[in-house]
């Protein structure tokens, strides 16, 4: 079927989002954060018969913008959406696991032994162990002209705004594997993509690269950094420096996607647990954070290499590590 | 080929097993179809099949003008999702890709006739004097944008004051310019107000109280 410009493969809702059991009882385990790590622990969690509850903005987390995966092992290929799907079939035939989704917890306090976690709607759940899995949201790239033009031609989803661009120039901000992901995404819709990146090479992985390489639309400025987007109410160009002749010039551009890497959702408990320079959560090998009954996994954390199947192992591994904590404590 | 595969056919059937009232989906397209008339109508006709509770009526924008005037139509392709009564709800553009999900969805909640929006929310409306349009602008890659579009249906489903779209950004060129979308979801409130992004209810609602304030 010749689909032209869109794409119609249809994706299916998610039935009766959210499932709390009315005991009143403080849950066991809270899991704060609905991506591939804490989805794996609510599977662990509920094997182990632990009365848990997720709470997350969505469930897939940074997977739903994921177009293609192939580095996830038993698919030698699968959309985000697609993996999240089959996440999301395999925690829900838990019944012993309460989900909320489309709510987030803004704070998260310890009272006596118990913890408090307050979510942006103002309802307060109590658990007595927590998994933070929060993950990262989209870093800035703190220049002039970025915030006021964010919906006006900045964007941080190009999967997202990318339609919007049809027949324009743009500008990719980075060369790591979002980047140049979203250059690709860009190739076939957008006039001239200049991609911006602080290296003098990609830190994508080459399979990514390639795909990139010989577009006649595409104009790479390597070791080049952005110090300004112009425009009044919508962007109308960006300004690049090199790094190495230090000479600036001014590009003309409609669209900036900005792709630079990642910030952790962690400031909701800065006052609680302890954080790496970079404000991740800092965890052990078994996901302890510094505070006894308090686990971290996945992205938002001090681990390295922010891939899904590392997210699902601290998953697994911050239930099993809750569980020998419930079993000792209660 | 529909655009439906067997597993999600499967799915749906299940799902529509649990609608209460019955849904009409009302497509307009035209003669000589546009590709994304032909696909929206084929979509709509796959999905009634679904279901006992679910009919599909076709219109022609240019020959059917007493439909086409009595729903409002400005553009095709269209869907009116009416249940009970004809609640402002519209799809124009096709809801593939993740609007599938604001589709089903909507077509749920339309065959129950109510919403699952707040006793806060429902007291704000009450007071609503004034017709409300919220134009939601999307593209079918956006996961945050059927939040968005749900929102606005419920909203419409709520009020009769209200009227909801679901605005297919790539195949309303013209509309995305003349409302400079540059990013989605972005909301249109009566033309004067608007915002990006998937607000939360509270904030959503508020801004279209705005309009009774103006």
């Amino acid at each position: 079927m010749g689909s032209g410009l869109l794409d119609l493969k249809l994706i299916m809702p998610d039935e009766d989002q959210d499932r709390v059991s009315q005991s009143g009882e403080p849950y066991e385990l809270l899991i704060i954060g609905g991506g591939p790590a804490g989805m794996t622990a609510a599977v662990y969690s509920a094997r182990k018969q632990i009365r848990t509850l997720l709470v997350s903005e969505d469930l897939g987390g940074q997977l739903l913008w994921t177009s293609d995966i192939e580095n996830y092992m038993g698919y030698q290929y699968i959309t985000g959406r697609e993996l999240t799907d089959k996440f999301k079939s395999q925690m829900e035939q838990f019944p012993i696991v309460d989900i909320i989704v489309g709510d987030s917890v803004g704070k998260l306090a310890r009272e006596d032994d118990q913890f408090v976690a307050t979510t942006a709607s103002d309802r307060k759940y109590i658990g007595k162990t927590v998994i933070i899995a929060s993950g990262k949201r989209s870093r800035p790239l703190n220049v002039p002209g970025e915030r006021e033009l964010i919906g006006r031609g900045v964007s941080y989803c190009a999967t997202c705004d990318a339609p919007l661009f049809k027949g324009k120039d743009v500008a990719v901000i980075g060369g790591g594997n979002s980047g140049l992901t979203a250059v690709v995404d860009l190739m076939g819709i957008a006039s001239k993509i200049y991609v911006v990146n602080i290296s003098p090479t990609w830190q994508a992985d080459p399979v990514i690269v390639e795909k990139t390489e010989g577009a006649e639309n595409v104009t790479p400025l390597l070791s080049h950094r952005v110090t300004s987007i112009r425009g009044e109410n919508v962007v109308t160009g960006i300004t690049v420096e090199s790094l190495g002749t230090q000479e600036s010039k001014e590009l003309s551009v409609q669209g900036v996607f900005i792709e630079i890497g990642l910030l952790p959702n962690s400031e909701f408990v800065s006052n609680l647990v302890q954080l790496n320079r970079w404000g991740e959560i800092i965890v052990d090998c078994g996901c302890r954070t510094n505070v006894p009954g308090v686990f971290g996994a996945g992205d938002v954390t001090s681990v390295p290499e922010k891939q899904i199947s590392v997210a699902i192992g601290e998953g697994s591994k911050a239930a099993l590590s809750a569980y020998k904590y419930l079993l000792m404590h209660t | 080929m529909g655009l439906i595969k067997e597993s999600q056919q499967k799915q749906l059937k299940d799902r529509f097993k649990k609608l209460d009232g019955n849904v009409k989906l009302i497509v307009f397209t035209q003669e000589m179809e546009c590709q994304y008339c032909e696909q929206t109508r084929q979509l709509m006709q796959d999905i009634a099949a679904l279901s006992d509770k679910i009919a599909v009526e076709v219109y022609d924008f240019v020959a059917d003008s007493d439909e086409v005037e009595r729903y409002k139509i400005d553009k095709i392709p269209a869907t009116v999702v009416e249940g009970e009564k004809d609640y402002g709800i519209r799809f124009y553009g096709i809801p593939a890709g993740y609007e599938f999900t604001s589709l089903i969805d909507t077509i749920v909640a339309v065959s129950k006739g109510e919403s699952d929006l707040s006793e806060e929310t429902k007291t704000a409306l009450a007071q609503l004097k004034d017709n409300v349009h919220i134009q939601v602008f999307v593209t079918l890659t956006c996961p945050y944008c059927p939040r968005a579009v749900e929102m606005a249906h419920k909203l419409a489903i709520e009020s009769d004051f209200i009227a909801g779209d679901m605005v297919e950004s790539v195949e309303f060129p013209h509309l995305t310019h003349k409302y400079n979308v540059m990013a989605v979801p972005k909301v249109i409130i009566n033309e004067d107000i608007q915002f990006e992004g998937a607000l939360p209810e509270k904030e959503f609602v508020e801004n279209v109280m705005k309009v009774s304030e103006s």
